[in-house]
């Protein structure tokens, strides 16, 4: 089954400059994991820190061989938890070095409190991050409730359907993190064992034109410049505290133009076209579903066969959830009659999942009102087949016919609400 | 070893103007440690007392750079600091010796952030870390820690009819150290300036991580008379409660101040508040295990002393 990133950039792009960008390009097969250690392989940090979790283990062990091999200058801490990760990168990043991690799961759960404090430091940071859902129960297997429960920790977060992807956004995510104009911490999530541990192929651009692309770390008042003694991390009461957290949000809304701009230099090293969401048969669609990460491939399929049946599906994924791009969102989704929120997550407020909210949210104030619906799926790894997505659009056309939505909040695929 | 004229001749790493209590002893133990290192030095802070009186926004006290991260991680985050350095300087984007301290209350050395100390400790950094050991969490008020002195009332273990205060003995966070066979792990009181100078000198001068706790009184946590603050930390050696010693690579252990004849503990209890309710009649047993274990603590002292 052809993924949607090549569904899609086989429409978007014409043959003649498919992958034809300026950078010596090769194909390689490859898991997930193995995509993000050579993009962190690649970009070549100063200093990378991190403990290992599964599924992100396989990045960490790839990216240790490269350190142990020569392949990069990288010195490697290999921390005794998470919540040490993200502290020795604060302090590896404000002491003016180029700094990755990556983790899953728990281990995001337990950064937590950093996860705040590299964002209010300003610390540009990237984070490749491996969906899985958290505990309990105890479970290894891919959902979004790590990264969801994380969204307003004031990090950007980027969304990956495949290894291609994944790889791409890591490189960009260092550009993005380090622009003057943001110098915010960013994620790169993928998902847990579906991407991160199946084999597939993707194209890696040498290393030069990536180094090239990332350029030098030019940091902000490091710490190692002991001659410009600078206080980082202070202590700030009700005078100040706003200001500063006031000026994080304005750096968050100034990421969004950041992020296409460094999108668009992409494109010209590799063909490959990013932007803040991803669609398919969209344009003229009457229904449409929004889902993020590796169930795109598998929405693409059910969104063909209804085209064949003269249904007009289409289908939205979300790159880009911080910042969110309420307006670019609702006006792609305006002129649709009934849409369906896809989420791998619950935030348990009992009135639906993150994506679904913020979404629903964003309609509200374009003024296009199309009738919503909500499918939390695939918690702790539960298979989504194509029959349940095309179950979604059903209903969403039943939504579409009725003008008004049969249930609003629905769980997918799972015993009991079947 | 730095003379004391040098050390107050030279320009302070954290300026005067910060918002310790008065008779506070952690500027103390900061000013000597770093008065004594000839480096640059980049410091980290646990948050505390230290942090929150030394860096209000939009000052700071600072004449070194300085970070705070969060409670727990000053050991994780100097850990990566010292990496950094590391990285920079093998790329030749840094020529000059810098020198990493991480300082810490007992409360985020001894308890939230002895993970990543312990953690730090065994990935071998270049590191001092120094733990200025009032004996409870002070910053919030007052609340037990576990290098709480058996007895002591705090917020959280208060005196009271059916509570003698703090019920079980301290860490022994040295120790605990030492046996990471990290090069160099110490007791200091900042009532012994020169020993402690001394000791911060010994752990700049070793390679790799080392751990010096200092005795540094707090006196609205033990209800103390602010200017006898230095008096009470050279007492608490002088009657054993707080020996001064090393360990050079975790089983070389040397005593460094041998009182001929100790003083009293019960003097040097009586003069803290915190303490007061141990004289009762009905807290004689209490008072009697504390003065007992103080010996019985050196005796243990000596002869770890005496086999290394």
């Amino acid at each position: 089954m052809p993924t949607f990133a090549q569904k899609t950039q086989s429409k978007c792009t014409t043959k003649a400059n498919i992958n034809k960008g300026s950078a010596v390009s090769k194909t390689v097969a490859k898991t997930g994991t193995g995509a993000v250690a050579e993009a962190m392989r690649q970009i070549n940090p100063d200093v990378v820190a991190a403990y290992p979790i599964t599924p992100q283990t396989a990045i960490v062990e790839e990216f240790s061989s490269f350190a142990a091999n020569g392949k990069v200058k990288t010195e490697m801490i290999t921390v005794e938890s998470e919540h040490s990760a993200m502290s020795a990168c604060i302090g590896a990043s404000a002491a003016g070095a180029r700094v990755m991690t990556a983790t899953s799961s728990a281990g995001l759960a337990l950064m937590w409190e950093v996860l705040y404090v590299a964002a209010g430091c300003r610390l540009p940071i990237v984070m490749p991050m491996v969906n899985r859902a958290l505990s309990a129960p105890l479970n290894i297997h891919c959902d979004h409730s790590d990264s969801m429960g994380a969204r307003d920790a004031g990090w950007i977060q980027l969304y990956s359907e495949n290894s291609q992807e994944a790889y791409d956004n890591v490189i960009q995510a260092v550009r993005i993190a380090e622009h003057s104009d943001v110098r915010l911490p960013v994620m790169v999530m993928l998902d847990g064992f579906i991407t991160s541990h199946a084999i597939e192929r993707f194209d890696m651009i040498d290393d030069k034109t990536t180094q090239a692309f990332v350029s030098e770390f030019k940091p902000f008042s490091p710490l190692l410049d002991t001659d410009k003694p600078s206080t980082h991390g202070p202590f700030d009461l009700f005078d100040y505290y706003f200001e500063h957290r006031r000026s994080q949000a304005e750096a968050m809304k100034k990421s969004k133009q950041v992020i296409l701009d460094v999108a668009k230099e992409y494109e010209k090293l590799t063909g490959r076209k990013y932007d803040l969401y991803k669609s398919y048969q969209l344009e003229d669609a009457e229904v449409a579903v929004v889902v993020l990460s590796s169930t795109a491939g598998t929405a693409v399929s059910v969104v063909d066969k209804l085209r064949d049946e003269g249904i007009k599906a289409g289908l939205m994924v979300p790159r880009v959830i911080r910042p969110f791009p309420a307006e670019e969102y609702a006006k792609a989704l305006t002129h649709v009659k009934a849409v369906s929120v896809m989420d791998r997550s619950d935030s348990f407020n009992a009135e639906g999942a993150p994506l679904y909210t913020e979404l629903t949210a964003a309609m509200y104030q374009s003024g296009g009102r199309p009738v919503m619906s909500n499918y939390i799926f695939g918690l702790g790894g539960r298979d989504v087949h194509p029959s349940d997505i095309e179950k979604v659009y059903r209903d969403t056309l039943d939504n579409a016919h009725n003008g008004k939505v049969k249930k609003a909040v629905n769980y997918l695929g799972v015993r009991g609400d079947e | 070893m730095a003379k004391i004229h040098e050390l107050a001749e030279a320009k302070p790493r954290l300026a005067s103007g910060h918002k310790l209590c008065p008779g506070c002893g952690a500027s103390v133990a900061v000013n000597l440690a770093l008065n004594s290192i000839a480096e640059p030095v980049v410091v980290s802070a646990a948050t505390g007392c230290l942090e929150v009186s030394t860096t209000a926004f939009p000052s700071t006290s600072w004449e070194t750079p300085f970070i705070h991260s969060a409670f727990e991680n000053s050991a994780a985050t100097i850990s990566g600091i010292e990496t950094a350095y590391r990285a920079l300087k093998k790329q030749g984007k840094i020529k000059k010796e810098i020198k990493f301290v991480a300082f810490g209350g007992d409360g985020g050395t001894y308890d939230i952030g002895f993970q990543a100390l312990s953690g730090a400790a065994e990935r071998g950094h270049d590191f001092l870390y120094i733990c200025y050991d009032n004996g409870a969490y002070m910053n919030t008020g007052i609340q037990r820690s576990s290098a709480t002195p058996m007895g002591a009332t705090t917020t959280t273990a208060p005196a009271g009819s059916q509570s003698i205060g703090k019920g079980e003995w301290r860490k022994d966070m040295v120790a605990i150290m030492a046996a990471h066979n990290i090069p160099y792990a110490a007791q200091a009181s900042i009532g012994y300036w020169k020993d402690y100078v001394n000791k911060v000198e010994k752990a700049i001068a070793a390679k790799g991580p080392a751990f010096i706790t200092v005795l540094s009184p707090c006196p609205r946590g033990w209800r103390s008379v602010e200017d006898n603050s230095i008096a009470l930390a050279k007492e608490a050696v002088t009657c054993n409660f707080w020996p001064l010693y090393e360990v050079v690579e975790g089983n070389n252990w040397k005593i460094n101040i041998k009182p001929s004849k100790p003083t009293s503990v019960e003097d040097w209890l009586k003069q803290q508040g915190r303490f007061k309710h141990l004289f009762t009649s009905e807290n004689k047993e209490t008072l009697d295990r504390i003065v007992a274990r103080v010996d019985e603590e050196w005796q243990k002292l000596l002869k770890r002393e005496e086999c290394s």
